[in-house]
């Protein structure tokens, strides 16, 4: 029973507490993200979004001076547990950062920068294997006709928006299930923001998706339940619909009409 | 008032600033006059390029420098053999892996390093690693390739380490984010991602610490023996373009063929040197173009 339980979460953590060096920025969060949906989480500046947010793929401890207590499960595996590879638990897990961050490499090689990690690892890759993890890969975020003559040049050529779509497209080929996206829209002008959310509806479905948003529109638009988080705290999570509707805290209801944030 | 401050710090930093080109150009000038006659007149290229017989001040004069080359080549090489890696290593282990305290201490210990004189430096080859060499090597001269090229090695260690680190460090943290996100190691970061990424600077790197070996002058003189021999192993002792020019230049009559044969040797060294980092210039233009 309890083992079905956890199956149906992606990301599930118990009590989860984080300091960075004595400052506490995470308070007991008890966050269950059903698999594949869209999460988004809300909240103003400095609330811990982000904080949970790295902490699910344990990115934040290249810091260093990061201590957390809890637990973060995902998939029903505790990443913290002393069994655990972080190279698996970073193959699980694909993120998307707030400034697209392309690699300063091709196109073709960003790409295929995850896929030769983990698959060089195991096995030899036929260069035709890898042309067609490339298609595949451009094609899913919509980005194929626009570079597929100009897949050797250097990513960080590419408009905003197109390199936004090709860090989401270097995580498909790794085949992550849960995708963790940090703003991914904050730097882009409003026609990447709506091209860039579509992929993200495209993608639904197939990976679970936890995403962190400054933009209120945006969280009602593209998840399917909303996280509101204040001062390292899970004050509301719900449906978003419901959420935003008939908020059941009045603080919930006091940010989402911008009474502060 | 704050405007002629304004106006007169302005200047100073417009003078500060072309010095430098003022002073190259004047070196340049210098050089060239004064070796110029010598070298279109009685000077033998061929034999300059050829011949190993530096004989400026027998009764039929020589001025064959290929020993002088090739002793100036084999100890730079040398001692780019060892500094490379370990100032590449070095570099890596403090910018991508010592914190905190270690990594304070070790920035200050290598720019120490970097501070010491080069008259130590030849100090330390003529009277430790001598004795040594001849004991560990059972070889009868410790005054060689291999002994000056260590302690050049070692003097231009310093300096590629800064320089490497600030290359490293110059790399934007997002790569490397970017990179253990997508569930690379910390070795595959650096080997695929950081030393890609900062190439030019390592570039530049190496070839500073080239440039510091073909012109240092007092360590390779104390330290290589300062025989004009081709050498075959690296326990022959050899003579170095800069340390002939050193040990030379007071004996000579000003505006004579031995005084205009030194020149030659400045000329070609400030050609090599120039050279270097014309090509480096140009290597990292080409790197950043594509």
């Amino acid at each position: 029973m309890d083992s079905g339980r956890h199956d149906d979460f992606a990301i599930e953590t118990r009590g989860l507490n984080l300091w960075y060096g004595d400052f506490q920025a995470l308070y007991d969060v008890d966050l269950a993200v059903k698999r594949g949906i869209i999460a988004s989480m809300i909240g103003p500046s400095g609330c811990g979004k982000t904080t949970l947010l790295r902490t699910c793929n344990r990115i934040i401890e290249r810091l260093g001076y990061v201590r957390t207590t809890g637990s973060v499960n995902i998939l029903g595996h505790n990443i913290f547990g002393d069994d655990v590879e972080l190279v698996q638990v970073r193959k699980q897990i694909g993120m998307v950062f707030q400034r697209p961050n392309p690699l300063p490499i091709s196109i073709r090689e960003n790409v295929l920068f995850g896929f030769r990690l983990h698959e060089a690892r195991l096995r030899k890759v036929t260069a035709a294997e890898e042309d067609e993890v490339l298609e595949s890969a451009l094609q899913q975020v919509l980005l194929w006709d626009t570079v597929k003559d100009r897949l050797d040049k250097p990513a960080t050529g590419l408009s905003l928006e197109e390199q936004q779509k090709l860090c989401i497209a270097r995580l498909l080929p790794v085949k992550p299930e849960v995708l963790l996206m940090d703003e991914p829209c904050s730097a882009l002008d409003p026609a990447g923001t709506e091209a860039v959310e579509e992929l993200i509806w495209r993608l639904r479905g197939d990976y679970t998706i936890l995403i962190v948003t400054h933009n209120m529109a945006q969280a009602r638009r593209a998840s399917e339940e909303c996280v509101f988080m204040l001062l390292g705290k899970i004050i509301e999570h719900g449906r978003t619909e419901e959420l935003f509707l008939s908020p059941k805290h009045s603080k919930t209801a006091d940010y989402i009409e911008g009474r502060y944030g | 008032m704050a405007w002629y401050v304004d106006r007169a710090a302005r200047i100073l930093v417009f003078i500060g600033g072309i010095s430098a080109i003022v002073f190259i150009v004047g070196i340049f000038v210098f050089v060239t006059k004064e070796g110029l006659d010598f070298v279109i007149g009685p000077l033998n290229l061929g034999e300059f390029f050829t011949s190993i017989a530096w004989r400026p001040t027998s009764n039929n004069p020589t001025y064959g420098a290929l020993a002088l080359i090739v002793g100036t080549a084999s100890v730079t090489g040398f001692a780019m053999l060892l500094s490379v890696p370990l100032s590449l290593g070095a570099a890596l282990f403090i910018a991508e892996f010592a914190t905190g305290k270690t990594r304070e201490t070790l920035k200050i210990l290598v720019e120490m390093l970097a501070a010491i004189p080069s008259v130590v430096w030849g100090f330390v080859g003529m009277s430790i690693m001598n004795p040594l060499i001849i004991q560990i090597f059972d070889v009868p001269v410790g005054l060689t390739v291999l002994n000056a090229g260590l302690i050049l090695g070692l003097m231009a260690a310093p300096i590629m380490t800064t320089i490497a680190e600030d290359a490293l460090k110059a790399v934007p943290d997002t790569y490397r984010e970017a990179a253990e996100a997508l569930g690379a190691t910390r070795w595959e970061v650096i080997v695929k991602v950081v030393i890609p990424a900062s190439k030019n600077g390592l570039l530049a790197a190496v070839l500073l610490g080239v440039g510091r070996g073909f012109g240092e002058t007092m360590a390779v003189l104390m330290a290589s023996g300062h025989a004009i021999n081709l050498p075959t192993s690296p326990f022959d002792s050899v003579r170095a373009l800069t340390a002939t020019i050193a040990a030379e230049l007071g004996d000579t009559v000003q505006g004579g063929n031995h005084y205009g044969s030194l020149f030659a040797l400045g000329i070609l060294l400030f050609v090599v040197t120039f050279v270097i980092n014309l090509t480096a210039d140009i290597v990292v233009r080409g790197i950043r173009k594509k």
